[in-house]
């Protein structure tokens, strides 16, 4: 088992005809994923790297039975591509754009919540379970089948971290990057609801960084729900700034809300081990998985 | 992004928002004339974008046009938390009969706006919320439908006993609701929002910023960019790309991806030496890149070293280790650098840097990497 992505995923890439849209949609095909269709409005019936291209997301649903969407669209027009992939019967939704205006996200999610449609992202680089499909633009070769399920607000900390989990041979079951914005669909809470009931994870390693009270949230979840898988942490940006926008549009600081030291305290006040440099994950994995 | 009081003052207008009479002033000059034509008492207040100006000295009250503009000689050039004053707002003193609080922001858990109220205006509304939270008044607005009347008022009920006032009031919310929703803010406040002795509602102050995000779509909002010499480098920056922060240390560091970038300087400090700059080079990193950045962690006289930190992932190595060459090759650059390449095609890159001839230090990790480069800038416990 592994969780949101696997065997029966199958993947309608929007904005297909674009340089990353098409780029990834090869890499995930190449990967293994089940790339169906691919949609960019009015370039219905053309073909990228044998991948069928449709007008909207309905008639990719339709005739390719695409249940996942991975949204490559430019900021300015991501809405739009969001709103048209929540109303055409996908089930998942994972966007990859970053700079959506957070006002346009508020809307989008409300719309989503209502249909009952799941939204990683946006900013995000998207999801992989090793070995059997990538929904996302993440670097495969740092990822093995495995144990360990890894959420996190941050692309490349991510590959860092992983990599160390790779090589001391643990391996992930799921890794998702659940997007470095303010509002984003999935947080952490959610993805530990579903690593909870996935057999295959033993273990979960949280990434986080400043920036609102998502670890806070988390923190107090895992006390209330008496979460029964060790968890393991990592937050950035202990040396960052107060008032500044640390690369992500929610890595910030305001109003003495956000800081690592609080989120590092949560954490730990939760049993949750918290890892002082990324290469530490491992050794603390290893207390936990022996 | 930031505005200033009486940029948003004007914002405010337009949306009928009622707001004092005043002007803004530039010279102690411009400040006696707008206090002339109000021909009442005026204050004085600094035009800066930090909070807690009052505090500073920034906000003085004048009796008479000749007043006004000694105390605006007063605050015109001060510095307040590092910012010069270049600007003040003259304004018509009012009597304050009662000082509340509304506001509108995004609230990151429930992924919805937030509209706030509070009768203890007047003060910082994080102060409030640490020492008093009962008297702040919330509503979690539904986007789809916006703030509805019921629940505007629902939230001034519990400013006044005046039911005119109570209406008046959510009339006024919803506007900054409004406001807050078709001006792209990520923030929209008034504080304090008084009760004059003759009765009348006014916004005395007015705050606004702006989600960067969404500031493709609102080309007017470049004419308000007021920017500090730290924060105008930053702009450059990421105009070709890059998202620099200036930071007090020693280290210089480029990296690839935020968070990567956050947790480099966070190892630097771990290992006892002080990162000099945040930089995240993105995604896709050309040689332009690679220079632009160098030249800019450059331009920091503090700087004793640079570390170069990446994990190749769709970004290669090679490519980074080209532009790298590129940047460095017939400069005079005479600061250690300290090379971290990992991740796709890091043979190729190392083997690039190796063959360049130029002096680099290689290595494997990320403690490594910090070490070398506390040692080599001079420094720190190791």
């Amino acid at each position: 088992m592994s969780v949101l992505v696997g065997e029966e995923t199958r993947v309608v890439v929007q904005g297909i005809t674009g340089r990353d849209g098409s780029f990834h949609a090869q890499r995930m095909k190449a990967y293994g994923t089940n790339v169906v269709a691919g949609v960019t409005p009015g370039k219905g019936g053309t073909f990228v790297d044998g991948i069928p291209v449709f007008n909207t997301v309905e008639e990719a649903v339709r005739k390719e039975g695409a249940n996942t969407s991975i949204i490559f669209v430019p900021a300015a027009f991501a809405s739009d591509a969001l709103y048209e992939a929540g109303d055409s019967g996908v089930q998942l939704i994972v966007a990859i754009t970053e700079g959506i205006p957070v006002n346009d996200m508020v809307k989008v999610v409300r719309f989503f919540d209502e249909r009952g449609v799941r939204l990683i992202g946006p900013n995000c680089p998207g999801i992989i379970s090793p070995g059997k499909a990538k929904v996302g633009i993440l670097p495969e070769k740092v990822f093995s089948p495995g144990r360990v399920g890894v959420v996190s607000r941050s692309g490349t900390l991510t590959y860092e971290i992983v990599s160390h989990i790779t090589a001391q041979g643990y391996g992930e079951s799921t890794a998702v990057g659940i997007g470095g914005d303010p509002v984003i669909g999935t947080k952490f809470i959610d993805m530990l609801e579903l690593f909870r009931d996935d057999p295959e994870t033993e273990a979960v390693v949280l990434i986080g960084e400043i920036g609102g009270t998502d670890e806070e949230d988390t923190a107090r979840y895992i006390v209330e729900t008496k979460y029964p898988k060790p968890v393991i942490g990592f937050i950035a940006g202990r040396t960052a700034p107060p008032g500044k926008r640390m690369g992500h549009a929610g890595a910030i600081i305001s109003g003495g809300t956000g800081t690592a030291e609080d989120k590092i305290k949560a954490f730990e006040s939760a049993g949750v081990r918290v890892a002082r440099i990324p290469e530490e994950v491992k050794t603390l994995l290893g207390e936990v998985l022996g | 992004m930031k505005i200033h009081e009486y940029q948003a003052r004007e914002i405010f207008k337009k949306y009928g928002i009622p707001v004092s009479n005043g002007d803004v002033a530039e010279t102690p000059e411009q400040a006696y004339d707008i206090a002339k034509k109000i021909g009442k008492r005026v204050v004085v207040k600094a035009q800066v974008l930090v909070g807690g100006r009052g505090k500073a000295g920034g906000v003085k009250l004048a009796d008479t046009p000749e007043d006004a503009k000694e105390k605006a000689s007063e605050i015109l050039g001060m510095e307040i938390k590092g910012l010069k004053v270049e600007k003040v707002f003259v304004a018509e003193a009012v009597n304050i009969a009662h000082e509340a609080y509304l506001g509108v922001v995004i609230d990151r858990r429930t992924k919805r706006p937030v509209v706030m109220v509070s009768p203890a205006g007047g003060v910082e509304i994080e102060e409030v919320a640490k020492e008093t939270p009962e008297k702040i008044f919330k509503k979690v607005v539904d986007p789809a439908y916006g703030l509805l009347p019921h629940q505007a008022r629902e939230l001034t009920f519990n400013l006044y006993d005046d039911k005119k006032k109570v209406f008046k009031a959510a009339d006024i919310l919803m506007r900054l609701y409004r406001l807050f929703m078709e001006t792209d803010a990520s923030l929209a406040e008034i504080n304090p929002f008084v009760v004059t002795d003759s009765g009348d509602l006014i916004a005395i102050d007015s705050k606004i910023n702006f989600d960067d995000n969404a500031i493709f779509r609102h080309p007017d909002y470049e004419g308000m960019k007021d920017l500090t010499p730290d924060e105008k480098v930053e702009e450059e920056a990421k105009k070709k790309g890059l998202s620099f922060i200036k930071l007090e240390g020693n280290i210089g560091c480029v990296v690839n991806g935020a968070g990567l970038a956050m947790a480099t300087m966070d190892v630097i400090k771990h290992f006892g030496g002080e990162p000099a700059n945040f930089l995240d080079v993105g995604g896709s990193s050309n040689p332009e890149k690679v220079k632009a950045a160098m030249d800019i962690i450059l331009r920091d006289k503090n700087v004793k070293s640079i570390w170069f930190n990446i994990f190749g992932g769709i970004t290669r190595c090679d490519d980074i280790a080209t532009g790298l060459v590129e940047a460095l090759k017939g400069s005079d650059v005479d600061i250690p650098i300290i090379v971290r390449l990992t991740g796709t095609n890091e043979d190729k890159g190392r083997e690039i840097l190796r063959d360049s001839g130029i002096k680099l230090h290689l290595v494997e990790t990320m403690s490594e990497g910090a070490k070398m480069a506390i040692q080599l800038a001079g420094g720190g416990e190791e």
